[in-house]
């Protein structure tokens, strides 16, 4: 059985990231170079975690499925990163950014990680402005900030509605810096498909070259994953397509324990679902709400042109319900209401399964040029995605799968339960809780790529200075390449009717139905039951075209959405077993008599860790207690 | 609509590749083009066919993994828009729509419509960077840099390494990507102390890497997805210029 150890060091919450980097060990420079580091993925958490690597001297081998890390799915991140710097003198610190973080996570994440990531945002800033990110800036040439998705101060740093691509372009510049130097090696277009554990530490990996087919191996020191979030399993999110659980779920099936799966963040305002063929939906960044007003008719299925519908037979039911946030709540409680809205009837659109974003009011406050100067772009591309005009009508939105809270379970040192391998940015479950801030997720990537990976990945090799280089022909190599060819022969084997794509859209409509927004006992009990029919649907019916040997996006997919099959089972083991409603987990059975999230502290405040039983067998539940000395811990009110 | 799709496919690199003709009777004017192929790709397995091979991957127009000549345009009709943006409403009922993979010696076929365009990455590493070891950055806001200076550089750093600018131009020139990338850097007090040797080393590798010349068609920035406006290649230059001083001069010191 496995023992939870978050390693967390001791004394006085500010003091312990300083204290921990005094006492850890380091590896001398010459011997950084007879150190290899595999890295799988190259997003903002992982570019900048090899650029730092690599300009510390190790060899750093760079694996993404893209063709390049410049594409990597951090780029579409539009609304900000957060840090501390108080440069609006607003009453900003560290201490406040790690009590709204652990406050918006609903007292289910770590402190002493949440307030490192605080401490540290500050560099990631002065870093990132280094590497030539043109973040906005005010007339004074000073840089701009502006307050994003509950919270009341300004600490969002911004890039126009691009910032995710600036920031990702930023670190990637560092990567390829270091790719000319010769201290990273870059791998594109591979999927990584297992990790081969030598002596019980990582020491490789296996992956799939997408453009031969060939299976390689590769073998180094540690393992660094930092494959990004896995909210596509609901099938349509607003994550690019290619993301994936299939890196993370091999780690797990090798002994890494994942925690709390079934935290996952739905944003309120995507564009909502038209037709049946939409293969994503794509997100209305967040700070729309700072203007906009969400309503919807105040009569149930009132099918009037919105214009056409007078002010007093409209509610603004986020105004109504939370007068002090109003529509700037956070995003499980918007997500929320607006699916309740819907659910009784309210909804508009043709498939009533969206509510009005509208800025008719402030454009004719602040003048539509003002309301231009600041989401032109996103006007632009609702425009270009609906036909429909928003300075003229509103928009239409609707929740959307966005953020995966949970992941690989790591210790203080971003180490998974396998010594060797670490996970980092959204593969691993450490910041967020169970919700997430705005603009804190880039925070966290880029925060941990930077100089958190760095520090925990010298003091576990300083213990390994030693040892050499591994080839890649011993037995545990062999095993893992068999499963690996296995497994991609099976699933090529199976030759049946249905397309790959046919399964992932039921199994997103499982998960969204059961394990989304809402959720309750019977409903879990159902997913389970029909995500176990799927998957035997899925390996006696799948219909995986090709070979194995050519470009073959359809056996890429395959692979995602097996894991995926057996992800989903386990996030709906894990929302069945915390009966608490917390964050962006809601569970019907635990709610207010107004209708909020009821934590039950006294039972759930814990991390859920799962350890894999091998295919088939029942996840085993470790739990990570939470303690909390530094905050009060009270019941998250945005009324 | 009806829709009649004549596609490139190419099984490797080294296959010789073809057009070859797919009809599709009911494509909804709500798809978006992205979707219209993929609604393709499910006709062609569930026949037992093989699907198009196209890269796409955020499908909201920034990662730039989309690419594709549409109608003899790259990322089709529609002004400033990506491939994986634009819809269906673009087309008629019985239009013929004619898709290709980028064509530019620099970009070789992978399979059908997916393009080899690491060249791009090798130019940047050739110094479209700005050497900022982590840990030595100063604050933040120690340099001010003007909004307007700082707008103009964002400007140009909003390219997404699609392609389009060589795929559109008749000679192959890679320029506009080039001068986005200097511009950008060399408009920041950051980028300057690298800026002269920067713009030399990426052009150098681009013609290394065999992209042509640039002999100001245009052609590029029409077709750029992100609207970078070619005077982004007149700084380049300039930055040429001086760079070329600059190293004859140390060269005669
Ligand atoms: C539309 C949208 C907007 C957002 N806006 C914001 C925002 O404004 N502020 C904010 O803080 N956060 C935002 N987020 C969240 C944030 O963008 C992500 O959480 C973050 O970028 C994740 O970065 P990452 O480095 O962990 O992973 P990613 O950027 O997802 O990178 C994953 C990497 O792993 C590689 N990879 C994955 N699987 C495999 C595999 N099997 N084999 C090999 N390689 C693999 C990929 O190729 C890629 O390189 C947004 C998210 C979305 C969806
Ligand atoms: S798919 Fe990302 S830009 Fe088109």
């Amino acid at each position: 059985m496995t023992i939870l150890d978050s390693k967390i060091p001791a004394g006085p919450l500010a003091d312990k990231w300083a204290n921990h980097k005094n006492t850890v060990g380091l590896v001398n420079p010459a011997n950084r170079a007879k150190l290899d580091i595999i890295l799988v993925g190259t997003g903002l958490a992982g570019a900048a975690a090899a650029s730092t690597l690599g300009e510390l001297g190790y060899n750093v081998k760079a694996f993404c499925f893209q063709d390049t890390p410049r594409r990597a799915h951090s780029v579409a991140a539009q609304g900000g990163i957060n840090a501390a710097k108080n440069y609006k003198n607003d009453g900003d610190s560290i201490y406040r950014l790690f009590h709204d973080v652990i406050k918006g996570g609903d007292y289910r994440a770590r402190e002493a990680n949440v307030y490192r990531a605080a401490e540290v945002s500050n560099h990631t800033i002065d870093q990132l402005v280094a590497a030539g990110v043109p973040f906005a800036r005010e007339y004074s040439g000073y840089l701009d900030n502006r307050s994003f998705g509950g919270v009341q101060v300004s600490r969002t740093f911004y890039a126009r509605g691009q910032t995710g691509q600036q920031c990702l372009l930023g670190a990637y510049s560092g990567l390829i810096r270091q790719v000319a130097k010769g201290k990273v090696t870059m791998y594109p277009r591979r999927d990584m498909l297992e990790v081969v554990v030598v002596d019980g530490e990582a020491r490789g990996i296996i992956t799939r070259n997408l453009v031969t087919g060939e299976i390689e191996r590769h073998s180094g020191h540690a393992v660094i994953l930092a494959t990004g979030g896995y909210g596509t399993i609901y099938y349509l999110s607003t994550l690019a397509v290619g993301s994936n659980a299939t890196a993370a779920w091999a780690a797990h099936r090798k002994g890494a324990l994942f925690a709390n799966p079934s935290f996952v963040q739905i944003h309120p305002t995507s564009l909502p679902q038209l037709n049946d063929y939409q293969a994503k939906l794509t997100l209305m960044s967040e700070s729309l709400r700072n203007d906009g007003r969400i309503w919807v008719p105040k009569e149930a299925g009132d099918k009037r042109h919105p214009n056409s519908i007078p002010e007093d037979e409209r509610d603004y039911y986020l105004e109504r319900r939370y007068p002090a946030f109003g529509n700037l709540v956070p995003r499980d409680v918007a997500s929320r209401a607006a699916k309740e809205r819907c659910d009784a009837g309210y909804g508009v659109g043709d498939t009533g399964l969206s509510v009005y974003l509208d800025f008719s009011g402030a454009i004719e406050k602040q003048g539509k040029k003002a309301i231009e100067a600041k989401y032109g772009n996103l006007f632009e591309m609702y425009n270009k995605l609906t036909d429909i005009d928003p300075y003229e009508d509103p928009m239409r939105i609707y929740p959307a799968g966005h953020y995966t809270m949970g992941g690989l379970w790591v210790d203080y040192n971003l180490m998974t339960t396998v010594p060797g391998l670490f996970s980092i940015g959204e593969s691993n479950f450490s910041d967020h809780g169970a919700n997430r801030l705005g603009a804190g997720s880039l925070m966290q990537c880029a925060g941990e790529g930077y100089f958190i990976t760095p520090v925990a990945i010298g003091d576990y090799l300083s213990e390994r200075i030693k040892t050499p280089r591994m080839p890649v022909d011993g037995p545990e190599f062999d095993a893992a390449e068999r499963d690996a060819r296995d497994r991609l022969d099976r699933l090529m084997a199976v030759n049946g009717k249905q397309t790959v794509t046919a399964f992932h859209k039921r199994l997103g409509r499982i998960m969204w139905d059961d394990c989304g927004m809402v959720r309750n006992e019977a409903g879990l009990e159902q997913a389970l039951s029909s995500i176990t029919e799927l998957k035997e649907e899925f390996w006696s019916d799948v219909k995986v075209p090709g070979r194995q040997d050519r470009v073959n996006q359809e056996l890429e997919k395959a692979v995602r959405v097996a894991d995926f099959l057996e992800l989903g089972q386990l996030m709906s083991r894990d929302a069945l077993a915390r009966k608490e409603s917390c964050g962006a987990h809601f569970r019907e059975e635990s709610q207010t008599p107004e209708g909020e999230a009821q934590r039950i502290d006294s039972e759930y405040s814990y991390v859920a860790a799962w350890e894999y039983q091998g295919e088939g067998g029942e996840h085993v539940l470790h739990k990570e207690p939470l303690k909390f000395e530094n905050v009060e811990i009270k019941e998250r009110s945005y009324k | 609509m009806r829709i009649q799709l004549k596609i490139w496919r190419q099984e490797t690199a080294t296959h010789k590749g073809g057009f070859v003709t797919h009809v599709l009777d009911d494509v909804s004017r709500e798809m978006s083009f992205l979707e219209m192929l993929d609604y393709l790709n499910t006709t062609l397995i569930e026949r037992g066919e093989e699907p198009v091979v196209f890269e796409h991957d955020c499908r909201e127009g920034i990662c730039g993994c989309c690419s594709l000549y549409i109608n003899g345009r790259p990322h089709g009709p529609g002004k400033e828009t990506t491939t994986c943006e634009l819809r269906m409403t673009k087309f008629a009922d019985g239009d013929t729509i004619v898709i290709e993979p980028w064509r530019s010696k620099a970009f070789p076929v992978i399979r059908d419509l997916m393009v080899d365009r690491t060249a791009l990455d090798q130019i940047l590493q050739a110094g479209g960077f700005i050497s900022a070891n982590t840990g030595a950055a100063p604050e933040a806001n120690s340099i001010p840099i003007s909004k307007e200076r700082s707008d103009e550089a964002f400007d140009a750093a909003v390219c997404i390494g699609c392609g389009s600018c060589t795929a559109a131009c008749p000679n192959g020139s890679v320029m506009l990507f080039v001068a986005a990338k200097v511009s950008q850097l060399a408009l920041l007090p950051q980028g300057q102390p690298e800026a002269k040797r920067r713009a030399w080393a990426m052009m150098a590798k681009a013609d290394e890497l065999g992209f042509g010349a640039c002999s100001n068609t245009a052609a590029c920035e029409a077709e750029c997805p992100k609207g970078i406006d070619i005077g982004h290649i007149a700084r380049l230059n300039r930055e040429l210029f001086r760079g070329g001083f600059g190293s004859l001069a140390t060269a005669a010191s």
